[in-house]
């Protein structure tokens, strides 16, 4: 595989590093909750709150952030006392799977709780701590190895080389496997090292993922092939942005035609406001490149008829000021209109091939102008 | 026995003829109510002549009986109470158990006693169904033991003794034995007289009563006080609760001249002065002698006695109630409840008789939760088995009662509810005699009474609610702090910190907190 190497490439120590910093900020959480211990004082924790108040957009990072409302957990008030205990436990459970290289699922996190009375009710609870350790290291949670249960995957001529453990210095090459590879914890941690990929495609839906291997779309458009598994997981984000950042590829993703279609794009895009206390989720370059509520009409798509949800969900998105763009209200005005949805599979009504021959060229180059 | 024989008037009728008639309301109507009837009035005799002479009662009841089953489970039993009351003077005895008496009504007295037969019943009860003779061993006066043995000549209502014999009295033992054969179902009597040797120990803390059955069990009740409470006195009739009938009585009986000295002998609180506003009110003359009185005149004088404004209030101090102290120690004594509250109402009148109600709240300790909130009702000190829900203070405690507003709930704490009613004259609703009618008064007091004591248990659980409360407060800070301490230490590489401090300050805070709340 003749592959042309990239200028835009990170030396591959980032993502060591950034391990690094992760484990120092739990160390000093533990430390600074020691040393009010010591002087004889409850210990207290400060977080910025992520109330819907104190969440808004920024222009500038092209992202939800929180604003400067702090709110503070101590452990002299009865109510903070168990979620107090859980972050600090937490806290600790993170560094202990950073110290051995090990990773874990927010379901996990839940069971591994209980061996330590920590008392979780449900895994809901559990994952608003996980959320909390967030917001007072700033880091995701993959950046303290735990991840979601659900996988997406990735295909394309990416070499990349490990940094888990037993793997660590092993290479790969993204086209490896027929069907892609997982994204999981081992991939989220990898450093790229090569490629000859130009741009990066995401894709909404497992069928269409594999049509477009089977048409060979990672070669014939220089491709790194992305399936998000409908909402993109953290980690897919984050690597998509870093394809995006470190790499130089424009990404483009592709959606079913409706108001949730658009809106995993837009997570993509500019990330949600679950997450707003995180950074390097989102990849504010990236476009939504169909499929477009005008798509319907020019491609003549068998269509459905909106319900009651998709007609509330698109009068919240036109409102959201994510989708203030050009592009997103000419479309939203569109949907308005038709009041039709379709799926990327609409396409098949009219062959396999047309998505790949007609549609995906004329579409990329159309991209060119927005 | 407190059998007064001097000076009151008794009318002889057919003890046969009477207790066939009055078989199921006297409660001997099967073997097994018998049994329990039988041992009750022999017991509450017992009650009654230690009261008299203020001597703590020791009863001890011994029931036995032969194997041979008879028709629905019957057998013969011989029952034996003995207790160290009063005795009964010598001369007395054959009458006071071999003869059936009707009591006069002229007289009014708070008495355990629901039939005014009280032991002679079960005595010819047992003699009807077994053909055998009652033993009554008695001394009164400490010198001498005399030792009968009767039966009841029936059709004349005369006792036969069968044998007497005297002895002397070396101890000085004080006291009555009485032992009786009858036929009796204790298999199927047995939880009721549990039950009622039970709740005699509530409303006696001051009696040991031992029991033992016929299966050789023994249960023993011990007093916990040798207060008791003081005897009931004998009283005149209020003007206000008579009828025509007693007045027909009444006007048979007297030796009185002229209206207004009658009115002052017979009737409760009459003085010179009221018997002549009263007359003037009937319209009878002050010097009209009251056996010539017309019928005409006796419906009159009685319609007049309840319409007239100027009679005083009927005097409670006859009543014997058992008190706070007492009706608690009994309480406590045999359910050992965590709280309870008694509360004593003031003297009140119903239909011209006076009556005072006692009642009690009990909470958690021995109590169970059944479901529901126990009752147990008394009435001139002895305990009401049957018909609780016929009773006003079912009716109290079930429908005009809000629980929930004393924070208590029913169908789940563990409460029970004691209520006493004690009165010259308890208005049972039925001739059985196991419960009492929903007068309005007595209703009213009941309430009142148990809304005093439900306050109590009120504040009580919120104080424990309270306690409770701090207390989980406390086993939270006491599961955390130390978690918080070994994981903040283990993350920071250092030693746990003492956590003591803090946990200390903590319980300090709390107390502030509770004072505060």
């Amino acid at each position: 595989m003749g592959l042309k190497r990239k200028k835009k490439v990170r030396k591959a120590a980032s993502v060591k590093e950034k391990k690094k910093t992760v484990q120092q900020l739990l160390t000093q959480l533990g430390e600074k909750v020691l040393s009010q211990m010591e002087a004889g004082v409850f210990p207290v924790i400060e977080m910025p709150s992520r109330s819907t108040a104190n969440i808004r957009y920024d222009e500038e990072l092209r992202q939800y952030v929180l604003g400067d409302k702090k709110i503070r957990r101590t452990a002299r008030n009865i109510r903070h006392l168990r979620p107090f205990t859980q972050l600090v436990w937490l806290a600790w459970t993170a560094r202990q799977l950073m110290e051995q290289g090990k990773t874990s699922t927010l379901r996990d996190i839940f069971y591994m709780s209980q061996a330590y009375e920590i008392d979780f009710k449900d895994q809901a609870e559990s994952d608003d701590i996980i959320t909390d350790l967030e917001s007072v290291i700033g880091y995701a949670r993959e950046d303290f190895n735990i991840y979601p249960e659900e996988r997406s995957a990735i295909y394309g001529d990416l070499e990349i080389e490990y940094t888990v453990p037993r793997y660590e210095g092993r290479r790969l090459n993204l086209t490896v496997h027929p069907d892609g590879v997982v994204i999981g914890p081992a991939l989220a941690t990898a450093e790229f090292i090569d490629t000859s990929a130009e741009i990066v495609i995401c894709i909404e839906k497992g069928a269409m993922f594999t049509r477009f291997l089977e048409e060979e779309v990672h070669r014939k458009f220089k491709a790194i092939l992305v399936h998000t598994a409908g909402q993109a997981p953290r980690a897919t984000r984050h690597l998509i942005r870093r394809l995006n950042d470190e790499l130089g590829l424009p990404v483009y993703i592709f959606c079913d035609a409706d108001p949730w279609g658009m809106h995993i794009a837009q997570v993509i895009i500019s990330g949600s406001a679950n997450a707003a206390h995180v950074r390097e989720l989102v990849t504010p370059d990236a476009k939504w490149a169909g499929v477009w509520a005008s798509d319907i009409i020019e491609w003549k798509l068998p269509s459905e008829r909106f319900n009651e949800l998709d007609i509330k969900r698109l009068q919240e998105l036109e409102k959201d000021p994510r989708y203030h763009s050009e592009l997103w209200q000419r479309e939203i005005k569109i949907f308005k209109k038709i009041q039709r949805k379709a799926e990327q599979e609409a396409f098949s009504r009219y062959g396999l091939t047309k998505i790949v021959d007609e549609y995906l060229p004329k579409r990329l180059e159309e991209m060119k102008s927005y | 026995m407190a059998v007064q024989l001097s000076r009151e008037q008794f009318y002889e009728i057919s003890p046969a003829d009477f207790f066939y008639r009055n078989r199921d309301i006297a409660g001997f109507s099967n073997p097994a109510r018998a049994l329990y009837s039988a041992i009750r009035e022999l017991v509450e005799n017992s009650l009654d002549a230690g009261e008299l002479v203020r001597q703590p009662p020791d009863i001890y009841v011994r029931l036995t009986c032969d194997g041979e089953k008879g028709e629905e489970g019957a057998n013969i039993c011989t029952l034996r109470v003995e207790d160290n009351g009063s005795g009964v003077p010598a001369r007395h005895i054959p009458q006071a158990f071999g003869q059936v008496f009707y009591g006069s009504k002229y007289r009014l007295r708070q008495t355990r006693g629901t039939f005014g037969l009280g032991g002679t019943m079960a005595i010819l009860y047992g003699q009807i169904t077994t053909n055998s003779p009652v033993r009554v061993v008695s001394s009164a006066d400490g010198k001498r033991i005399h030792d009968y043995t009767l039966m009841i000549d029936i059709r004349n209502n005369r006792p036969i003794v069968l044998k007497h014999q005297v002895f002397s009295n070396h101890d000085g033992w004080r006291g009555t034995i009485i032992e009786t054969k009858l036929e009796g179902d204790y298999s199927r009597a047995m939880p009721k007289i549990l039950e009622y040797f039970r709740q005699t120990a509530i409303v006696a803390p001051y009696a040991n009563l031992t029991f033992v059955d016929p299966k050789g069990r023994l249960y023993r009740f011990e007093r916990v006080t040798e207060n008791m409470p003081k005897p009931p006195e004998e009283t005149k009739p209020h003007p206000y609760g008579i009828d025509v009938e007693t007045m027909k009585r009444i006007i048979a009986s007297t030796q009185c001249r002229d209206m207004v000295s009658f009115l002052r002998e017979h009737f409760h609180k009459i003085g010179r002065i009221t018997a002549l506003k009263f007359l003037e009110f009937a319209g009878i003359p002050p010097r009209r002698r009251p056996k010539r009185l017309s019928n005409d005149e006796i419906v009159r004088l009685v319609k007049a006695m309840k319409k007239f404004n100027g009679f005083r209030a009927p005097s409670a101090d006859c009543l014997s109630p058992l008190g706070v102290e007492l009706f608690k120690a009994g309480i406590v004594k045999e359910l050992k409840p965590e709280f309870v509250s008694v509360k004593q109402r003031p003297p009140s009148v119903y239909s011209g008789y006076p009556f005072i109600v006692e009642v009690a709240v009990a909470y958690g300790g021995g109590i169970p939760r059944t479901g529901d909130i126990l009752l147990y009702r008394f009435a001139n000190r002895i305990p009401l088995l049957y018909d609780e829900a016929s009773d006003v203070s079912w009716k109290v405690v079930h429908q005009l009662m809000n629980w929930r507003y004393y924070k208590v709930d029913p169908s789940t704490d563990p409460v029970a509810v004691f209520v006493h009613v004690c009165s010259t004259k308890i208005p049972y609703r039925s001739v059985g005699k196991e419960f009492i009618a929903d007068v309005p008064e007595i209703e009213r007091e009941i309430l009142n009474g148990l809304r005093e004591a439900a306050r109590e248990l009120s504040l009580f659980l919120s104080r424990k609610i309270a306690v409770q409360k701090e207390k989980q407060r406390l086993d939270i800070f006491e599961k955390y702090l130390p978690k918080i301490a070994r994981f903040s230490a283990e993350l920071a590489g250092r030693k746990p910190p003492d956590i003591k401090p803090l946990l200390k300050s903590v319980i300090k805070y709390g107390l502030e907190e509770e004072k505060e709340g």
